[in-house]
């Protein structure tokens, strides 16, 4: 990307505008006061409560804050995109003076588009399936009357869409959306928001759907689209690194209120309220020293010893590990190589190289991560070892007994060894079944105990993820994110096994949540002796967790080594790339 | 798209002739001797027996019974009726009424069934969409021919606006009234099928960003909603055909018409296998057009659909 030496510059070059010369400007957009409410059967719920804010001309404003605390429906009332029976129900938000919650729909509809663009979150759902391309960008174009005449309408929305980063848009515009990829989508998106030259643009977590390397490239030519057209940005975003990267001014939010706003820097640097002060602690940074406490559970647990305060079944367990054939690998995987047969119309079919000539280690009680863009392979590896898919070539062991053959009773063996924890915690419970029955279920499936012996076992499990024993009543839509994947596990480990494989296991959680998770799976790998093979994108998670990484790209793996040595020495260009990408990697946050 | 569709039409032959042959096979394994059948309460002497047994091939196993049937049926030969009318003609006479009767009826379930089911999405909770969801529920609840002779009554005879019975050419005119009652369960399922789809669609993330790039209220509802709206209606209504050709019995009965299920209830009624099984065939070709017919217009809407096969 060209534009990235230039990007270099927007980010070491934070902040021109601060408060001081920002009194001499207009303010773009003033929201004084905003409340928001949903109406519900039990009444009204407030979703925003007396939110107050001030965005200049030309400049970045990010709102900062975890799912849940309003910053999405501050920015949806702005221009009246508010979902359902949301309605505002005080305060004002000026825009060049005007109040727009006073605004008739007709002149609402005006404004939109037009002065202030608006680029979605997930770059999956946000383009019409049944549309072509060009058709969505031509609508936008055609609406706010930004070209006349058919031609000039399709001139426009070329340009548009080069702009946005789509260089071969003029042969594309007849595609459809399912045939972009994600990044390629949210360019669209980005190019359909910025197409009319709005005064404002709101970009609503408009990379959080998509992998660490392309959410810089994004947000770098965001940025730089913005800055040339002196556009002024609302950025919302959960990641704080990735806001104080981005933006000059934070507004950090919490249960629908304002709690800390000002400077970025200033804010990551010296957070005062309890809530960012917590955000910034969890926050998972490259630079943080937090992470160097904690990567070490090893260095504790020799004092620990030293001092003889651990309980000694744990000492003996310790030990024993230690002692019995410690160099042996609990999982071996050897040249592991995985082909897909993709269907092509027709009797033809085409080869996909999902996993290439794989080969890694996993000693007992130890974490592996596997590092890899989506598409790499990673979650594919996770599928051969967890025996979910066939393997087309090389051998996988697990406690020296190759998997590959396993059938019936054999393969239930393995699989009371072998548990997943998957990404989405929404999806992986069963709606209709309520907790206690989720974390049986397993025990059910294996036949393992009486009714009264798996009823105490669940209580113990949900005693170890470190939830009420009364939840076992509950069913998942009354959890939050955070409980549910905590369940995810308790059900995992049901089964006293060996190993957990962690598919993406924290992904889609808030920061303070996946620290939460992180620290519970810690625990558990030291009081159960666990062995994790922790699979994700996120190079920072893996900091805090992990032994041992192997980095995956197109299938290979392109480096393997301890964590410490990939973070501080990767060799690969693909990770420097990877750690690089990180948002706020390099940041030094107040602690 | 022309490679689909021909792999499409290839996937007919086996289904044409699975449906045939298992038909025949019912229709000829049933109980009851087709020539005493033929003959009534007269008794033929052996020799005709034997004789007639070898012209209709009665003598050989039922898959060979079959081919020769089927060899009859595409040159044309569709048989005869019991009364010696051959099948051939009673087929020309009962499927242009029914033909009429159920284009009839989809016209006006898909039509009316998508307007109010549209206008009853987008005003969900109000009045409008309550009083579609009870009138829907009483017309999938009350049994057609209750609707029937209720709407015979009300408009052939009280008000006197239709005709009370169909005559024999059953020209358009006369078929509204059946077709209102033969749409009318259908109807309802259309309502609320698009009804559910539109409230979704409405909520749906990119109907929130086209409204945010500025568009008009009746664009984003008729580009974004409506079109994403009708893929499921449109494979109800696919399916729906096939069922408004053969399953008219009810209504034909009702309006006195010549149709399709009248005859093919009485040809079963009367064991008359040459006409039950060739109503059957052009019936299972009739369906699986239809659901071709789905097919491509799925892939018409829904572009997806289109790349994925």
């Amino acid at each position: 990307m060209t534009q990235i030496a230039n990007d270099d510059v927007f980010q070491t070059l934070p902040a021109s505008p601060t408060t001081t010369d920002s009194a001499s400007r207009q303010p773009l957009l003033q929201i004084r006061d905003l409340e928001v409410g949903f109406q519900t059967q039990h009444g009204l719920v407030p979703a925003v409560r007396g939110v107050s804010l001030t965005l200049y001309e030309g400049q970045t404003l990010a709102i900062v804050g975890e799912s849940g605390s309003g910053k999405t429906t501050t920015a949806q009332a702005i221009i009246n995109l508010l979902a359902g029976t949301g309605k505002v129900t005080a305060g004002e938000i000026l825009f060049e003076g005007r109040d727009l919650t006073k605004l008739s729909a007709k002149e609402i509809q005006d404004v939109r588009g037009r002065l202030i663009g608006y680029v979605p979150q997930d770059p999956m759902s946000n383009l019409n399936p049944v549309w072509n391309i060009g058709y969505q960008v031509e609508e936008a174009i055609k609406a706010n009357n930004v070209a006349q005449g058919k031609r000039e309408v399709r001139k426009r929305t070329i340009e548009v869409l080069q702009e946005a980063g789509l260089s071969d848009a003029a042969d594309r515009l007849k595609q459809y959306p399912h045939q972009f990829s994600g990044g390629m989508r949210q360019r669209v998106l980005i190019g359909i928001g910025l197409s009319a030259r709005p005064r404002l643009l709101i970009a609503d977590e408009p990379t959080s759907a998509l992998d660490v390397t392309v959410q810089r490239q994004i947000l770098d030519h965001l940025g730089t689209l913005t800055r040339d057209y002196g556009t002024s940005v609302l950025f919302i975003t959960h990641d704080l690194g990735l806001a104080a990267e981005r933006a000059e001014q934070l507004v950090v939010m919490y249960k629908g209120k304002v709690v800390e706003s000002g400077p970025s820097r200033e804010i990551l640097a010296n957070p005062r309220h309890p809530y960012t002060q917590r955000l910034v602690a969890a926050a998972p940074s490259l630079a943080s020293r937090r992470i160097q406490a904690k990567k070490n559970p090893q260095a504790d647990a020799e004092k620990i010893y030293s001092e003889g305060s651990l309980d000694t079944g744990l000492i003996a367990r310790a030990t024993k590990r230690e002692n019995a054939a410690p160099d042996r690998d609990l999982i071996s995987v050897q040249g592991v190589t995985k082909v897909y047969r993709i269907r092509k119309g027709g009797f033809r079919s085409d080869e996909l190289l999902a996993v290439n000539d794989v080969s890694f280690g996993v000693k007992k009680g130890t974490t592996t991560a596997i590092v890899g863009e989506s598409g790499s392979g990673k979650s594919t590896v996770a599928k051969l070892i967890l025996q979910l898919e066939g393997i087309t070539k090389g051998r996988i062991e697990f406690d020296g007994q190759d998997v590959a053959g396993l059938k019936g009773a054999e393969l239930l063996k393995f699989r009371r060894r072998v548990q997943p924890v998957f990404q989405d915690p929404y999806g992986s419970l069963d709606p209709q079944y309520n907790v206690g029955n989720t974390i049986a279920e397993p025990l059910l499936a294996h036949k393992v105990g009486t009714a009264r012996e798996r009823q105490a076992r669940v209580l113990e499990l949900l005693d170890q993820v470190s939830l009420p024993s009364s939840t076992r009543f509950r069913y998942p839509s009354e959890l939050s994110g955070g409980q549910r994947q905590r369940i995810a596990v308790a059900r995992a480990l049901a089964l006293k096994p060996d190993v957990l494989v962690l598919d993406e296991a924290v992904s889609a959680l808030d920061v303070l949540v996946q620290g939460q998770i992180l620290n519970l799976l810690t625990e558990l790998q030291a009081e159960l002796d666990l062995t994790y093979l922790f699979i994700t994108h996120d190079l920072a998670v893996v900091r805090l967790v992990a032994d041992n990484v192997c980095v995956m790209k197109k299938g290979q793996i392109v480096e393997a080594a301890t964590t410490d040595e990939v973070f501080d020495n990767p060799r690969e260009l693909y990770t420097q790339e990877l750690l690089s990408a990180i948002p706020g990697g390099n940041f030094e946050f107040g602690r | 798209m022309l490679w689909y569709t021909g792999k499409r039409l290839l996937q007919m032959i086996p289904v044409f002739f699975g449906a045939t042959f298992l038909i025949y096979f019912m229709v000829f394994s049933l109980p009851g001797d087709p020539i005493a059948a033929l003959y009534g309460d007269r008794t033929p002497s052996p020799g005709v027996i034997a004789q007639i047994r070898a012209q209709y091939y009665l003598d050989q196993p039922l898959l060979v019974q079959y081919f020769h049937y089927m060899v009859g049926f595409f040159q044309g030969d569709l048989g005869t009726t019991y009364s010696g009318r051959p099948v051939s003609e009673v087929m020309a006479s009962a499927f242009p009424v029914t033909a009429r009767l159920a284009m009839l009826a989809l016209i006006f379930e898909a039509f009316a069934g998508v307007l109010v089911g549209l206008i009853a999405g987008l005003r969900k909770g109000k009045l409008f969409d309550a009083s579609a969801l009870v009138v829907s529920l009483l017309l999938i609840s009350v049994p057609t021919f209750v609707i029937g002779f209720v709407l015979q009554f009300v408009f052939g005879v009280q008000l006197g606006w239709a005709r009370t019975t169909v005559s024999g050419e059953a020209p358009l005119n006369e078929l509204i009234l059946p077709a209102l009652v033969l749409a009318s369960v259908s109807f309802a399922y259309i309502v609320r099928l698009t009804r559910a789809s539109v409230s979704d669609n409405l909520n749906a993330d990119f109907v929130r960003t086209a409204t945010a790039k500025g568009l008009s209220r009746p664009r984003v509802v008729t580009v974004h909603v409506l079109r994403n709206s009708l893929v499921p209606v449109v494979t109800f209504l696919g399916v729906d055909l096939g069922s408004l050709m053969v399953g008219a019995i009810v209504t034909e009965g009702i309006f006195n018409i010549n149709g399709v299920g009248g005859t093919v209830y009485k040809a079963i009624k009367l064991g008359e296998g040459p006409t039950v099984v060739s109503f059957i065939a052009v019936m299972v070709v009739i369906f699986v057009l239809a659901n071709l017919l789905v097919d491509l217009l799925y892939a018409a809407l829904d572009p997806r659909i289109r790349y994925a096969k």
